[in-house]
Formats: structure tokens, C-alpha cells, sequence
């Protein structure tokens, strides 16, 4: 057999030799319209604007265009992910700022802090898109066309495609082309007769599937830009067992939302934090890795809705009235008590500090009492800043660590403040930091007043001022509420994509004909029975087929004896070594090999 | 420690030694590569050079056969003519590393066997190592790599089991394949241990498995089309008789290796083969980010990098259907998207921080 290959032929089609170029573009009719790919002119336009116009849109929706636009789109992604971004790390991005002041102030000029909503970046994929679509909607229409249209007819010389067959049979040639036509029918291609010939075209399904593709391309980028205009996503921060959270926009302690989303008419659910536990492996090199975090929650939904309990683990978020709710960290919160200069208890509650080392947790916070008065009832806010450590490490150092994540050895770490907190001044104030300004520590015999304490231990304050006891610690975690329309479809698209491109690159499409004419040879009628293959793509498989087709017209065009057995050549010696590799469908080895 | 985690502790110790077992066959392995291109060198080839300065080959005429059964004449499978593309030159492959000679060959074939028995030793080392830590065996790069390597080496046997003539392939692959094993167990070894919680899910199985076949498919591409440049620099050297011949080196090497083209279309075939796959990888990666962190986008540089690839392997699609940028241009493209799929494992894992940090380098 002269289609012998050495390399997989799955993907069959090869459009590297793409219709423009196979045999078939000097074949005429025949070859012609076998993909529905633009063909690649640059001429330059006649003057005038309308030419220019016509010129520009036609090198926008180019294969060479296209491709160009491709690759500035894959180059243009490139520094996102080398360069801190907005969206992703906004403290990365103000340290670099600070760290490389002109560097920085050049990439903020360019957008480099929020590539993948920059305008050069969406300029590239916006005309990639519009290319796209003036790409497609041509190709759609011709593709419809050419279903509707019949293959074209046999070129005259069939030697010259890219796959013959001959031979000679005594049958008639109407009888020929009658079962060259069920033969092909059977393998479903479309066949019709042109003539002394049937032509027949097979794998228009190639062409719908690349049409697929590239319209999913679009249907996902439409996807994405109602995800991003009509998203919402907040934090909340929640200590077990205290107050829950219900989803309006004051609540979050951070919001953030696209430019369509209506704040106003937020879905009513709420939770609150039961319980949290973790894990963490305790030996070994991955010592303090978590193992499982798991939160226990209690949520409704509705303007009164019952309450059920259930967990949140990583990876699986809850599901409410269209939202999702996700646990992202953890954290402790000291439980503090504090009494004030008259012995009253101005404030008694958990305190989240924030892990500064992701690993142990060692902890900061702070803890503000805006109500507490001296003894002789003057007021006298006091705040305290604090470090925690679930293991304490540092004994003996006198620094502040953490050993492991776990609650195996809790130490908090206190000094005291007292004056004006600022909380009053009607500006905004982060609950994890002391505004100092009007602050004074507490001194006591030249030493600042610091401790450092056991769950159950009570730091006085000097002077009478008070005290503040450790009492306990509690978990917290924070959740992410993320509401994102559009992911249906986003995900219908991406399949209809894998399914389109799965058949514009697996499925192959080709041309058969196959010709019978009478001629006279020495004096006596004969009928020569041409077959000859056009692929989209050169394909070794065209050849295989090719050779199935004449097998399956053998009973109908049995070959008559070479008039010039001269003429032909010697057939290989391994074939001949083969005499059961026949094609007779009364063969019985015929089904073995198939 | 229990006794759970000290069964544990012997599969570990019993993977790692498989590792180093198939290591140890590798290099045999590689050795016998060696001498099959050794030994193929004293073989007398000069079919490019032949098939190059002959006059432009004609196809033959097409010939069917027939045979006589009980007086009734019967089509036999009939020989049909194929031509190669307009513009290819029409040139032969080459006889492979051994070329022709049969101690080449017999070189080859104890290569071939190494290989598939330490391809089992590898197996059975990543295998172990799923069980010693209970779950997938892609939680760290150490895991990962090793994975990748014998992917790739099944890829490569799969292919010969196909009847593919596909041995040209064993030296770079086995070369690669000791070198990656090499930085695995040095450099990259991490071990056994959980993962932490943002790893579990069963998207785990679904999206790593793909990325890692994706990507040791892909590498046999990659080779491929390295090795389409290199004998296309070659074949075209020697048609045109009147430049710089190459030398008897490259001749030696290049004379034994499949014609650009059929290099050329294995490469095509590999990737167009693969690109689905890597979509789906995307596809699956996305659907797991939205269950995990609650979007399925979210320009993480993992997800930047497997898009810039994603788009590369487009590219080089593109490139393939569009007339005046296939053959070499192509396969420039080819290799730079490769070179992104490389990018996105050694370069985001180790010198960028992400979502995806947990490789545990
Ligand atoms: C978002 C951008 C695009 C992506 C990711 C993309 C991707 C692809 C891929 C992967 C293929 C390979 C499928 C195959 O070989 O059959 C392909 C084929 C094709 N693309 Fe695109 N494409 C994009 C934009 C465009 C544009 C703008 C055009 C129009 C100029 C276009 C025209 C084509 C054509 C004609 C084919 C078929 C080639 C053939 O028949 O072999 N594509 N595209």
C-alpha cells in the first residue's frame, strides 16, 4: 500500500496545506471553497476614503490580522503577572510604588497596575472580537451557501489530485456510477452525478465546528463582561459566637461591586459564626500546614427566614439566593475585659487580631475603649495595642512569636494607652489600629506599661486607672460573598467551544470522485473506472478511503484484464505475499481484516 | 507516630527508591540510544541528497491488481496515489537512528526495552508515592515532575505500541526525561506529605491530570518541532548544491531522521491533538476556581500563564491555516508556545507568588 504513515493520524486534518494551496487551487471549481477561511491579499486600495475603509476592514478580518492580534494578546498578558495589580494585592502595589518611585509612576501611566483593564489591553482583544465577528459573520453566510450548493463537478484531469485511482472493468458505466453513488450515499457523503462522473463531498461538520468555536469565543467574552459589569463581592469578618452578618451593603466590612450591580436590591440571607475548627499537622517538614479548616454556621434567607445550621470548608461555599459564600481565612480573637478608673466595666468582648506570619499566626490588634472614665469621672479613652501568639516561642527572649498555629501555649501581649482615640472626629478609623496622635502610654516609674499575659491574667493600669483582664480566646473567619451572574453562560460557551473545536481539528474535510467513461482499447470497449480525493487538508487517511470506496465498488465494477499487463507496474513483492488481503465480500478473511 | 503513618512512611521510602531505580534504567537506557545512533552512523545514507538531486519525481501511474478466483475477477485493495503538497519537497525519511544497520537496530530494540522496563519502575514509584500520601500524587512539584516524566515516556511508548515509527524520539526523550527526574529528586524533592485544604477536591483529578498530559504531549511536539527546524535547515542546505554543504556530522544525524515535513506534521498532529485538552484544562481550572474562590477568572498569574499559552497554541493554529506563515514561522510559534507551558510550571511556581503558591518548591 502506497499510504503508508509513521505518525498518528488522529487529528487527520492538516491545514498546513490549506485549500489556497493543495492541488486544488489550480483544479478550478473542484477545489475551490473547501474551508471557508479568508484568503490573504494585500493590494493596496484604490485612493479615496470609502477604498480605505474597505481596505481596513479587510486586513482587520484577516487570517493575518488575526493572528497578529492574537499574539498581542498573549504578549500584552504577560506583564499582569509580573507586575503587582490592583485588583489582585493592592498593598503589593503601594509598596512597589514606594519602593521604585519613577518605575512606578512610568507603569501607572501605563496602566501597568490594572493590566486586564487597561486600555491598550482592551484595546487589543476589543479588536480581536471585532475582527472576530467580521470574520465569522462572512464565513456563516458562505458556509450556508456552499450547503446549500452541490460539490462541483469532476475537474477534467483527475490524475492530478492529490489522491488517484484507476482501473478497467467490462461493466457499464452507467451501472459504475449508480454504485459509485450508493457506495458513497452509504458513507455518507453528499453525491450527485455531474456528467460521466459522481461528485460527493464528506465533513461539512469540520467547517460548523470551527464557526462554533469562534462564536463561543464570543458568547464567553459576553459572558465575562456580565460577570464584571453586574458582580458583587464583599468581606465580613465574624468571631464565633458573637452577632451574625446579614447581607446589605453597611454590613460588609468591605464591598466592592461592577457598575451595574443595585446595592439597593441586595437578596436577604444572613449568617452567623458557631464554631471553627482547624487543623494543622503537627509534625514533619510541612509542621503547621493546615489540614482542615471548617466553619459551622447558622444562616436564613428571606425577609424572616428560619434558621439552619451548616459548614463552610474551603472549596465548598455555600449556596444562597444566588450568592455564595466562601470561607477564606482564619484568625483568634482575644476576649478582654475592661474595667475603668470607677471600677466599671466599660467594655468587655473578642477582639480579632490579624496573623502577621500566615504560618504560626502570631497575631496584632487592638483593643479601644472610647466610654472609660478616670475615677474621678473624667473621661479617659484608653487603648491598648497588642500582640498574640497561639504557641508562644519566645521565652526567655522577651520577643513576641508564635511556634505553631495551634492554641498550645496562648500568650497576649498588651500596652496601654490612654487620651484621645480620634474616634470621634467623624473620620473613618481602622479597627486594627491605634490612632496615636493624642495618645499617651502609660508610664509607670519610667517604665512603659506592657504585659505580657496567660488567658486569665490582669494587667492595672497606673494610677488607678483601671485594668484589663485576658479572659479567653475565640476563632474567627472571615467569609467572601461573591455574587457573579453570567457563569451559565460563560460555561455554555466554553463547552460549546471544546465541542466545536474538537470537530474543526478531528473531523476531516474532502472531496470524492469518482469518473467512469467507455473508451476503445485495440479495437474493444472497456470502461475506466477513475477515483480521485481532495482533502481540505492533505490527510493520509484521504488515501486509505479512497481505497475503501474502490474495494466497496468492486462487485459492481469487477476489474477486466489489463490489456497491456506491461503498462502496469509490477505489483511489490509483499503484496503478493499476502493472497488473503482480498477484497472479495465473499472472502471470509475480508471481515478480519476490516 | 501510629502505625498508619509508618506504613506511610515505607510506601514513601519505596517510592523514592523506585525513582532512583528508574533512574538508574534510564541511563542504560540512554546508553543503548546512544549506540543505536553510533552504531547507525557507519550505515551509507544519502537518500535527501538522492531524493533531492534527482529529477522531480513523478507519480506513478496508479496500479490496481487483479486476481483470479474460480474465473471471476476480483478488485484487489487497489494502490492509490497520493502526492505530496505542492511547495514540500518531496523527500523520503530517513531510516531512523539505526539507520539500517543491524546492530543499530539491535541497540534500538534493547533501548526500547530498557525503557519500557524503567518506565514500569517509574510508574510504580509515583504510584507508591499516591498511596503513601493518600491522594492524587500532584501536590508539590517534586510530584509533579515525576508525573510529567512518565507521562511523557507512556506517551512515547503508546506511540510505538501504535506502530508509529517514532524511535528517533527515544534519545532527546530519555535525555529530558533523566534530566527532569534529576531536579526532581535534587532540587524540587518535597516530602510526602497532605495537602493543604484549598487542595482538596476531586477538580484536583480532573484539572491536574489534564495540565500534566497536556503538557508531556505537548513536549513530544516541542521535540519534534526542534527537530523540524534543525532538518529543515538541512534538506534545504542540500537542495540547493551550489551553497554551504552541511557537515558530515549533521549529515550523519540528519540523513537518519524522519523529512522535515513528516517531522513537521507529527508536530501538527501532537498539538492539534492536545489543544482541546488544554482548553479543557482551562475550562476545568476555571469551574474549580469558581468553587473555590468564587470566580472562575480572576488573572491569577497561573491562570494569566495557562491563557498566554492557551493563546501561543492558538496562534501556531492560526499560523498552520494561513498561507506564507506555515513551515518554519510556525514552527517558531510552536516552540514559544511551548516555551509558555514551561513558563507557567517552573517560572510562576518558583519566581512568582499567587493564588496557586502552594507547590511547595
Ligand atoms: C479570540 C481569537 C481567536 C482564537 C482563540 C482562535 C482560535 C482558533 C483555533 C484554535 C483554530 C484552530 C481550529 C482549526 O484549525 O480548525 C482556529 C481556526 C481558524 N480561525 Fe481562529 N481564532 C480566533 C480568531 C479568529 C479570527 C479573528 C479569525 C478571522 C480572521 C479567525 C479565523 C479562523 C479560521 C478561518 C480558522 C480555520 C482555519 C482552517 O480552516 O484550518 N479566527 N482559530
Amino acid at each position: 500500500m502506497s499510504t503508508k504513515t509513521d505518525t498518528p493520524r488522529d487529528p487527520g486534518a492538516d491545514p498546513g496545506t490549506g485549500a489556497q494551496t493543495t492541488p486544488g487551487a489550480d483544479l478550478g471549481a473542484a477545489g475551490s471553497r473547501l474551508s471557508t477561511a479568508p484568503g490573504e491579499e494585500i493590494s493596496f486600495p484604490s485612493l479615496g476614503p470609502v477604498g480605505w475603509a474597505r481596505w481596513f476592514w479587510r486586513q482587520l478580518t484577516s487570517m493575518r490580522v488575526a493572528l497578529l492580534l492574537l499574539f498581542l494578546l498573549s504578549i500584552g498578558a504577560i506583564p499582569g503577572s509580573l507586575i503587582p495589580q490592583t485588583s489582585v494585592d493592592p498593598v503589593k502595589v503601594e509598596d512597589f510604588m514606594t519602593g521604585h518611585p519613577t518605575l512606578g509612576g512610568i507603569y501607572d501611566k501605563l496602566g501597568m497596575f490594572h493590566v486586564y483593564s487597561s486600555v491598550w489591553f482592551s484595546a487589543i482583544y476589543l479588536l480581536l472580537f471585532i475582527s472576530l465577528i467580521g470574520c465569522i459573520l462572512p464565513r456563516s453566510w458562505q458556509f450556508v451557501g456552499q450547503l446549500r450548493s452541490r460539490p462541483p463537478g469532476a475537474p477534467r484531469r483527475l490524475t492530478r489530485l492529490p489522491a488517484y485511482t484507476t482501473w478497467r472493468t467490462d461493466a457499464e458505466p452507467e451501472a459504475v456510477l449508480a454504485a459509485a453513488q450508493r457506495v458513497l450515499k452509504k458513507r455518507r457523503f453528499r453525491a450527485h452525478r455531474d456528467g460521466t462522473a459522481v461528485a460527493s463531498e464528506k465533513g461539512y461538520l469540520r467547517e460548523a465546528g470551527n464557526l462554533v468555536f469562534h462564536i463561543a469565543l464570543i458568547v464567553m467574552l459576553v459572558a465575562f463582561a456580565v460577570g464584571s459589569l453586574w458582580k458583587s463581592e464583599g468581606g465580613k469578618l465574624l468571631t464565633e459566637g458573637d452577632g451574625g452578618f446579614a447581607n446589605s451593603l453597611t454590613q460588609y466590612d468591605d464591598f466592592k461591586s461592577g457598575p451595574f450591580f443595585d446595592t439597593g436590591a441586595m437578596e436577604p440571607f444572613g449568617f452567623s459564626l458557631d464554631k471553627f475548627d482547624a487543623t494543622y499537622e503537627r509534625t514533619g517538614p510541612q509542621k503547621a500546614t493546615p489540614r482542615t479548616f471548617r466553619a459551622h454556621i447558622t444562616y436564613f434567607t428571606g425577609a424572616d427566614g428560619a434558621p439552619h445550621k451548616t459548614a463552610i470548608d474551603v472549596n465548598e461555599p455555600l449556596d444562597v439566593e444566588g450568592s455564595k459564600v466562601f470561607l477564606l481565612s482564619h484568625g483568634y480573637a482575644p476576649v478582654v475585659s475592661v474595667k475603668d478608673g470607677r471600677g466599671k466595666v466599660v467594655y468587655e468582648g473578642a477582639v480579632p487580631f490579624l496573623p502577621q506570619d500566615a504560618k504560626n499566626l502570631t497575631s496584632t490588634g487592638v483593643v479601644k475603649v472610647p466610654g472609660a472614665q478616670t475615677k474621678d469621672g473624667k473621661p479617659n479613652q484608653l487603648g491598648f495595642q497588642g500582640f498574640f501568639v497561639p504557641t508562644f516561642g519566645g521565652k526567655g527572649s522577651g520577643s513576641m512569636f508564635s511556634q505553631f498555629p495551634a492554641l498550645d501555649y496562648p500568650v497576649l501581649t498588651l500596652t496601654a494607652y490612654h487620651g484621645d482615640l480620634g474616634v470621634s472626629s467623624g473620620l473613618p478609623q481602622s479597627v486594627y489600629k491605634l490612632e496615636r496622635k493624642n495618645l499617651k502610654q502609660y508610664v509607670d516609674g519610667g517604665k512603659k506599661v506592657a504585659k505580657m499575659m496567660l488567658p486569665g491574667e490582669t494587667m492595672t493600669l497606673p494610677g488607678g486607672d483601671g485594668s484589663i483582664t485576658f479572659k479567653g480566646i475565640k476563632n474567627w473567619a472571615s467569609f467572601k460573598v461573591t455574587h457573579q451572574p453570567g457563569n451559565g453562560l460563560a460555561l455554555t460557551g466554553a463547552v460549546a467551544a471544546l465541542l466545536g473545536l474538537a470537530g474543526s481539528l478531528f473531523i476531516q474535510r474532502r472531496r470524492v470522485w469518482v469518473r467512469a467513461e467507455r473508451v476503445e482499447e485495440n479495437g474493444v470497449g472497456v470502461t475506466v473506472v477513475e477515483i480521485a480525493g481532495l482533502g481540505r487538508s492533505e490527510s493520509p487517511r484521504l488515501g486509505e478511503e479512497l481505497a475503501d470506496i474502490a474495494v466497496a465498488l468492486g462487485p459492481d465494477a469487477p476489474p477486466a484484464a489489463d490489456p497491456d499487463p506491461g503498462a502496469a507496474p509490477e505489483p511489490g513483492p509483499e503484496d503478493s505475499a499476502e493472497p488473503t488481503d482480498s477484497a472479495d465480500p465473499a472472502d471470509p478473511s475480508e471481515g478480519a481484516r476490516a | 507516630m501510629n502505625i498508619a503513618a509508618a506504613a506511610n512512611e515505607t510506601l514513601a521510602h519505596n517510592s523514592n527508591v523506585l525513582v532512583y531505580s528508574a533512574m538508574a534504567v534510564y541511563t542504560l537506557a540512554f546508553l543503548a540510544y546512544m549506540a543505536e545512533w553510533v552504531f547507525g552512523s557507519r550505515s551509507k545514507v544519502g537518500r535527501t541528497a538522492a531524493a533531492l538531486t534527482s529529477e522531480v519525481r513523478t507519480p506513478a501511474a496508479a496500479a490496481t491488481r487483479v486476481e483470479r478466483k474460480g474465473g471471476t475477477a476480483v478488485l484487489e485493495r487497489p494502490e492509490v496515489v497520493t502526492k505530496a503538497a505542492p511547495g514540500s519537497r518531496d523527500v523520503p525519511d530517513g531510516p531512523g537512528a539505526a539507520g539500517g544497520t543491524e546492530k543499530g537496530d539491535l541497540y534500538g530494540r534493547i533501548a526500547v526495552s530498557l525503557t519500557v522496563l524503567a518506565w514500569a519502575l517509574h510508574v510504580g514509584g509515583v504510584v507508591t508515592r499516591a498511596l503513601s500520601v493518600e491522594r492524587a500524587p500532584w501536590g508539590n512539584m517534586y510530584e509533579f515532575s515525576t508525573t510529567f516524566a512518565a507521562v511523557a515516556v507512556t506517551a512515547y511508548l503508546v506511540l510505538l505500541v501504535l506502530k508509529k515509527k517514532v524511535r528517533w524520539l527515544g534519545l532527546p526523550l530519555i535525555t529530558t526525561v533523566l534530566l527532569d527526574l534529576g531536579l526532581a529528586v535534587s532540587v524540587l524533592y518535597t516530602a510526602s506529605d497532605q495537602l493543604v485544604p484549598a487542595l482538596h477536591s476531586y477538580w484536583l483529578w480532573i484539572h491536574v491530570s489534564c495540565a500534566i498530559i497536556s503538557g508531556a504531549v505537548l513536549y513530544l511536539g516541542a521535540v519534534s518541532t526542534l527537530l523540524f527546524l534543525f532538518r529543515d535547515r538541512y534538506e534545504a542546505k542540500r537542495a540547493d548544491p551550489a551553497g554551504k554543504q552541511p557537515g558530515a556530522f549533521a549529515t550523519s544525524v540528519m540523513e537518519r531522521l524522519p523529512s522535515a515535513a513528516s517531522l513537521d506534521k507529527f508536530a501538527y498532529r501532537i498539538n492539534a491533538t492536545v489543544f482541546p485538552l488544554w482548553t479543557f484544562t482551562i475550562i476545568a481550572g476555571a469551574i474549580w476556581a469558581e468553587a473555590a474562590w468564587g470566580r472562575y477568572w480572576g488573572w491569577d498569574p497561573k491562570e494569566v500563564w495557562s491563557f498566554i499559552t492557551w493563546v501561543a497554541y492558538a496562534c501556531y493554529l492560526h499560523a498552520r491555516a494561513t498561507a506564507g506563515w506555515k513551515g518554519r514561522k510556525a514552527a517558531w510559534l510552536g516552540l514559544i508556545a511551548f516555551a509558555c507551558y514551561l513558563f507557567n510550571y517552573y517560572g510562576v511556581n518558583i519566581f512568582v507568588t499567587g493564588l496557586h503558591s502552594y507547590a511547595g518548591v
